[in-house]
């Protein structure tokens, strides 16, 4: 592999880390917006 | 339309760096604080997860302004000292991405507002973003040098939305909050634009500075902290906060003003001899820092 390609798949699995997290977060941050609006306030 | 000029696809995938640059943080912490603020010294909170939602909301949206700012204004930006290594005039980023990321930002702040919170708060958050992508960047900014003045309406959203996310109602408090932000832009950006405005020359943008001038700047400076200084004072005598709040706000914003006559009593044209200038943009945003923590703090005391 070229440099270049190695530095193209480098950015590539650092932003689908980045992406993984804000995801995962996203979906915990839902779970608490559904408790908080069907009345299960934490 | 912006040109093509600096939209060649970037060899390599944006850094996520770059991709947090395009939201403009600094700007966003300020947008953040507001909202806050606007939140906390509404009558009742909502649930914390509903809450933290639409301060994320409002935080999402102004990194959508940021975005597309930054995407319309890539050519622009390029000719400026103090933007030329932003990530799209830099080449580290393909203007398309950009693009792609402020619509995909402002559509999910949107929404998530809307679901979260309420109706009427996500209707302002777009309303803000759609003011301040259409009136302001791509409008007014490159046509009068009174962009600023009414531009200055989309940064006054977020206190307003703060409150409506969590009341569901617009109120008189909140409607002076932001009309204290509208008050407040014009001189803080024009005293930033004094001492940078050699860069809007080069950059052909029409500030008022480079059209009517240091004199004339240094006067609408003056005297638009006036009414700003009333609107900033006014919550106390209508009831609306207390006298911590009251006596806060009146020394906060007599400090201002001594601040804007110095200003208007400089006489020097050269750039590096404008320390009141610098000053004045330095103490407005502590200024609007300190007046919003103490209004809420003053609310806090009174519930």
């Amino acid at each position: 592999m070229k440099p270049d390609d190695e530095l193209i798949r480098a950015r590539q699995r650092e932003r689908a880390r980045i992406m993984a997290w804000l995801l995962g977060l996203f979906a915990i941050l839902l779970f608490f917006i559904t408790l908080a609006k069907t009345g299960m306030n934490w | 339309m912006p040109t093509l000029a600096t939209s060649e696809p970037a060899a390599l995938p944006a850094d996520w760096r770059d991709i947090l640059a395009l939201t403009k943080p600094r700007v966003m912490s300020l947008v953040v604080f507001t909202g806050l603020c606007g939140m906390w010294a509404a009558p009742h909170l909502p649930p914390l997860a509903l809450g933290f939602t639409a301060i994320l909301c409002i935080a999402l949206g102004a990194g959508a302004c940021g975005a597309l700012n930054q995407w319309y204004e890539a050519d622009v930006d390029a000719k400026m000292r103090r933007t030329a290594s932003r990530p799209l005039p830099a080449g580290r980023m393909d203007r398309q991405s950009a693009l792609h990321f402020g619509v995909g930002l402002a559509v999910f702040s949107v929404l998530l507002m809307g679901l979260a919170a309420n109706w009427l708060a996500a209707a302002l958050l777009a309303a803000s973003i759609l003011f301040y992508v259409f009136i302001y960047t791509v409008w007014l900014k490159p046509r009068t040098a009174q962009n600023i003045v009414i531009g200055g309406a989309a940064g006054a959203f977020p206190p307003l939305i703060g409150w409506v996310a969590a009341t569901g109602s617009v109120d008189s408090l909140p409607l002076l909050l932001f009309a204290i932000i509208f008050l407040w832009t014009p001189p803080h950006f024009w005293a930033l634009s004094l001492f940078v405005r050699s860069d809007y020359a080069a950059a052909g943008i029409p500030m008022l500075p480079v059209v009517s001038g240091v004199e004339s700047t240094r006067r609408q400076i003056f005297l638009y902290s006036l009414p700003m200084a009333a609107a900033a004072i006014l919550p106390w005598p209508l009831g609306l906060t207390g006298a911590l709040y009251g006596g806060s706000a009146i020394v906060l914003n007599a400090v201002f003003l001594v601040l804007a006559a110095r200003v208007l009593m400089n006489r020097t044209d050269e750039p590096s001899h404008m320390a009141a200038e610098k000053h004045l943009f330095s103490y407005s945003i502590f200024y609007l820092f300190a007046l919003f923590a103490i209004l809420v703090a003053d609310r806090a005391l009174a519930a």
